[in-house]
């Protein structure tokens, strides 16, 4: 009999685990957040390729670039479609937070809510949205 | 190529290739109605085996015993190979299902220069702890599509998990450890003639499935990438009894969710239930005091015992009669 208590309570365990997203997120909308493009970028019109193409891969291109540009010292990015861009994330307008001029806004929301790693853009470069508050 | 192996690799491609056209065919079906149906099912499927299990009768201590048992104080005891009492049996308990202690002795043992000698056999221990401890960080990992906010500690996990910070997106050890170690076990069974004799579908499939479920997390991560804002939509509303199907999730994402899906709803009734059943075995979980403490049968009938000198006292005339001795005479 006490076999069969200890096997429900180690049930009662295992239903607990399956169940914890239930119980954590009772209460909570766990609603997506509005993406915000801002109106510096909309007014530019289009990113340096095209937007499904920047949400699934503008991981790799910003790594590529970085190696780019510290390493060969090339500052010109050419597009699939021909157009040439200034490879820089932070600096001025001519970079991707030129347009993107909120990082809280267009980084940080999608990050934080599918939690995609840590962003560790900023221990070296500055970014401006925070840097003239 | 054996029909296990066949049976196996042919069922796992086949159930990625329904789950892959299935995300773009029926989305309801394969994104909330299987998916409840397989935690529904691991859940049940799960309590049933164990309380079926504790069903069955122990009548004997039969404990493992992989050393010296309690003996003389002179004698050295050990207590975690051949333990006597409840706190040594908890150890060694502990051992076995968190370090797998009892693979840690796997000995291979070949004819050297005429003489049989053992050696040391630690791989399946080592690739099978390494294939526990990955899938449990994986699992947790994927905690992050079901709570929102995310919670603190969940991040550290995901961080120390890719603290080598290769490429981008960052490598998450994790996976790679689960399908290199998927793929061993995997290797070892087909590789090794005596091990591939003894497998069976039962074996394969497990591992196969395991694999491909890692295979495609990875390709979903790192190469044809889906659209993870859509999918953690999804999950979300999994996760808060709300389901909606958001469209443009990509069919690799499909196949690696009914690929989990078959894995919670095979669960159950394969051989995956050792993590259930470990705690439940009977060579492992009792204390080897047979000789310390006296064990009854629990359901012996209550029988009324006879002596010798009752049973001499029933029958001591016609015992006499007979000519037999008897001890007391009147």
């Amino acid at each position: 009999m006490s076999d069969k208590l200890k096997v429900l309570a180690g049930l009662l365990v295992l239903a607990v685990l399956i169940t914890l997203p239930f119980w954590l997120n009772a209460g909570k909308s766990g609603a997506a957040p509005e993406i915000v493009i801002a109106e510096a970028a909309k007014k530019a019109g289009n990113c340096v390729e095209s937007k499904e193409w920047m949400a699934a891969n503008h991981m790799a291109l910003l790594d590529q670039w970085r190696d780019v540009v510290v390493r060969e010292g090339k500052h010109i990015y050419v597009s699939e479609s021909g157009q040439e861009f200034n490879m820089s994330l932070s600096s001025g307008e001519n970079s991707c937070l030129g347009c993107h001029t909120s990082t809280a806004e267009f980084c940080d929301s999608c990050h934080d809510y599918t939690g995609v790693g840590t962003l560790y853009c900023w221990e070296c470069h500055i970014d401006p949205s925070k840097e003239n508050k | 190529m054996n029909q296990h192996l066949l049976y196996s690799l042919a069922a796992v491609l086949v159930l990625g290739l329904i789950g892959y056209a299935g995300g773009s065919g029926m989305p309801y079906l394969f994104g909330v109605i299987i998916p409840y149906a397989a935690m529904v099912l691991f859940f049940a499927g799960f309590a049933m085996r164990m309380l079926g299990w504790v069903k069955s009768p122990v009548p004997f201590r039969i404990p493992t015993t992989c050393g010296q048992q309690q003996s003389f104080s002179w004698i050295q005891h050990s207590k975690y190979d051949n333990p006597s009492n409840k706190r040594d049996v908890l150890v060694r308990m502990l051992l076995e299902i968190f370090l797998f202690r009892s693979l840690f002795r796997n000995t291979k043992n070949e004819i050297r220069e005429g003489k049989v000698v053992y050696n040391l056999e630690i791989w399946l221990w080592l690739f099978g702890l390494i294939f526990h401890y990955s899938f449990l960080v994986v699992l947790v990992r994927h905690l992050r599509f079901f709570l929102e906010p995310i919670p603190a500690l969940l991040k550290v996990v995901e961080m120390l998990d890719g603290i080598l910070q290769i490429g981008l997106p960052g490598i998450l050890l994790s996976g790679f450890l689960l399908l290199g170690a998927a793929l061993f076990l995997f290797a070892r069974r087909i590789l090794i003639p005596q091990v591939r004799y003894i497998s069976l579908t039962a074996d394969y499939f497990p591992v196969l499935l395991i694999a491909s479920i890692a295979g495609t997390g990875i390709l979903m991560r790192y190469v044809a990438k889906v659209d993870i804002f859509t999918v953690k939509q999804m999950t979300m509303s999994l996760a808060t009894f709300s389901p909606v199907v958001p469209e443009g999730i990509g069919g690799l994402f499909y196949a690696h969710f009914f690929l989990v899906c078959v894995l919670f709803a095979y669960f159950p009734f394969s051989k995956l239930m050792h993590s259930g059943g470990i705690f439940l075995s009977p060579t492992r979980n009792m204390a080897n005091n047979s000789r310390a403490v006296r064990h009854i049968n629990p359901w012996n009938p209550k029988l009324k015992f006879v002596t010798y000198a009752d049973y001499e006292d029933e029958f001591r005339e016609k015992m006499i009669e007979a000519g037999l001795p008897v001890e007391k005479k009147e």
